[in-house]
């Protein structure tokens, strides 16, 4: 049975990419047999993150189009053995996805018995962004606590409660997450930053994930090694976390507090 | 928090983000759902009444109800104390 997991946002720059890799590592790290979407057509980034983009022959649009076989487009990661990626074009022809294109590349993915689809939806709130979260069974709402983040990810929960596959057949919705990114402990405590208890009231969904601010995550994309790899980080450490409960496992969130300073560090830090 | 940040005034700018959200976010989860006309109906409405009275669009609440088998559109408009003009 293939789930179709969607990771969105509406807000750009909130780690909807660095959590599409991260993710899909995590679950291909545990065996599952994954395949990564990049839906930001035009705007190609995933294979970036992933570390493979001087692997990209063909790419998502090729596929629909029939330039080449899945197969020949799917990268597989080097790392992982279960682990692919499907790059996404870098066409600027914006009508490139459509629905029925998009379905097939999907059911055969689903006929090759993928276990889990990531698909790493682009800003937004039009087409690309659209068409990423149409088949989805599961969505991951990227959300940094910040007011315009948390507002458009709003947004988006009420296009997938109404713009979706599942929410137009009536069979159950979509299953919503919320994943926080950037949380920095010692400004939630300073009140300068919303707390995860905030964003969850607002929005009302369960938190599947809180990653820390952290250095690790920009020495991940630098180096095109998905962060959830730095075996040393809390950030990768954080994303593990998440990546269990997807998969159902039930454990308390870490890293909402800020790590213990020294005692000259407290008495005259900022 | 150090020992110099005791003597600042605490800035608790997190509370005020939480309390701005929530009213939006209420606010736009009341539009949603609704038929596609509605903001445009809205602003629309506002003019005209803005022909008559000096009203403030916070004033002017349009809210869909749906019960059994029909919806109604219920329209209010808080007038302001004194008349305008």
């Amino acid at each position: 049975m293939t789930e179709i997991i969607v990771v969105t946002s509406g807000k750009g720059g909130v780690g909807k990419t660095t959590t599409s890799a991260s993710m899909a590592c995590g679950l291909a790290r545990r065996g599952k047999r994954v395949a990564v979407i990049d839906f930001d057509i035009g705007l190609r980034n995933l294979d970036l993150i992933m570390g493979c983009e001087r692997r990209v022959v063909y790419d998502f649009v090729n596929v629909i189009n029939g330039d080449c076989a899945l197969k020949q487009a799917l990268i597989k990661d080097k790392r992982l053995e279960t682990l692919s990626v499907l790059a996404a074009s870098q066409t600027r022809d914006k009508d490139a996805l459509t629905e029925e294109g998009v379905r097939r590349v999907l059911d055969e993915l689903i006929a090759e018995e993928f276990d889990y689809i990531l698909c790493d939806s682009p800003a937004g709130i039009e087409k690309g962004a659209h068409l990423a979260m149409f088949f989805a069974d599961r969505a991951v709402v990227v959300v940094n606590p910040e007011v315009s983040s948390v507002r458009d990810s709003d947004r988006i929960l009420g296009l997938l409660s109404s713009k979706t596959h599942r929410s137009a057949n009536g069979n159950g919705g979509v299953k919503e997450h919320l994943l926080l990114t950037r949380y920095n402990p010692r400004r939630v405590a300073n009140g300068e930053m919303m707390s995860v208890q905030d964003v969850k009231e607002i929005l009302g969904l369960d938190v599947i994930g809180v990653i820390p601010e952290s250095p690790d995550v920009l020495a991940a994309s630098n180096s095109g090694v998905p962060v959830i790899l730095n075996e040393d980080s809390d950030a990768a450490a954080a994303y593990g976390d998440a990546v269990a409960r997807l998969l159902g496992e039930e454990l308390p969130l870490r890293f909402l507090e800020e790590p213990k300073r020294g005692f000259f560090a407290r008495m005259f830090g900022g | 928090m150090g020992l110099l940040a005791l003597f600042r005034s605490k800035p608790n700018s997190a509370s005020i983000a939480k309390e701005r959200l929530r009213i939006i976010v209420a606010q736009e989860r009341g539009g949603r759902g609704g038929p596609d006309y509605l903001p445009l109906l809205r602003r629309e409405l506002l003019q005209v009444i803005h022909k008559y009275v000096n009203v403030d669009p916070e004033a002017v609440q349009i809210n869909l109800e749906r019960e059994a088998g029909h919806e109604v559109l219920e329209f209010s408009v808080a007038l302001p104390e004194k008349p305008a003009g």
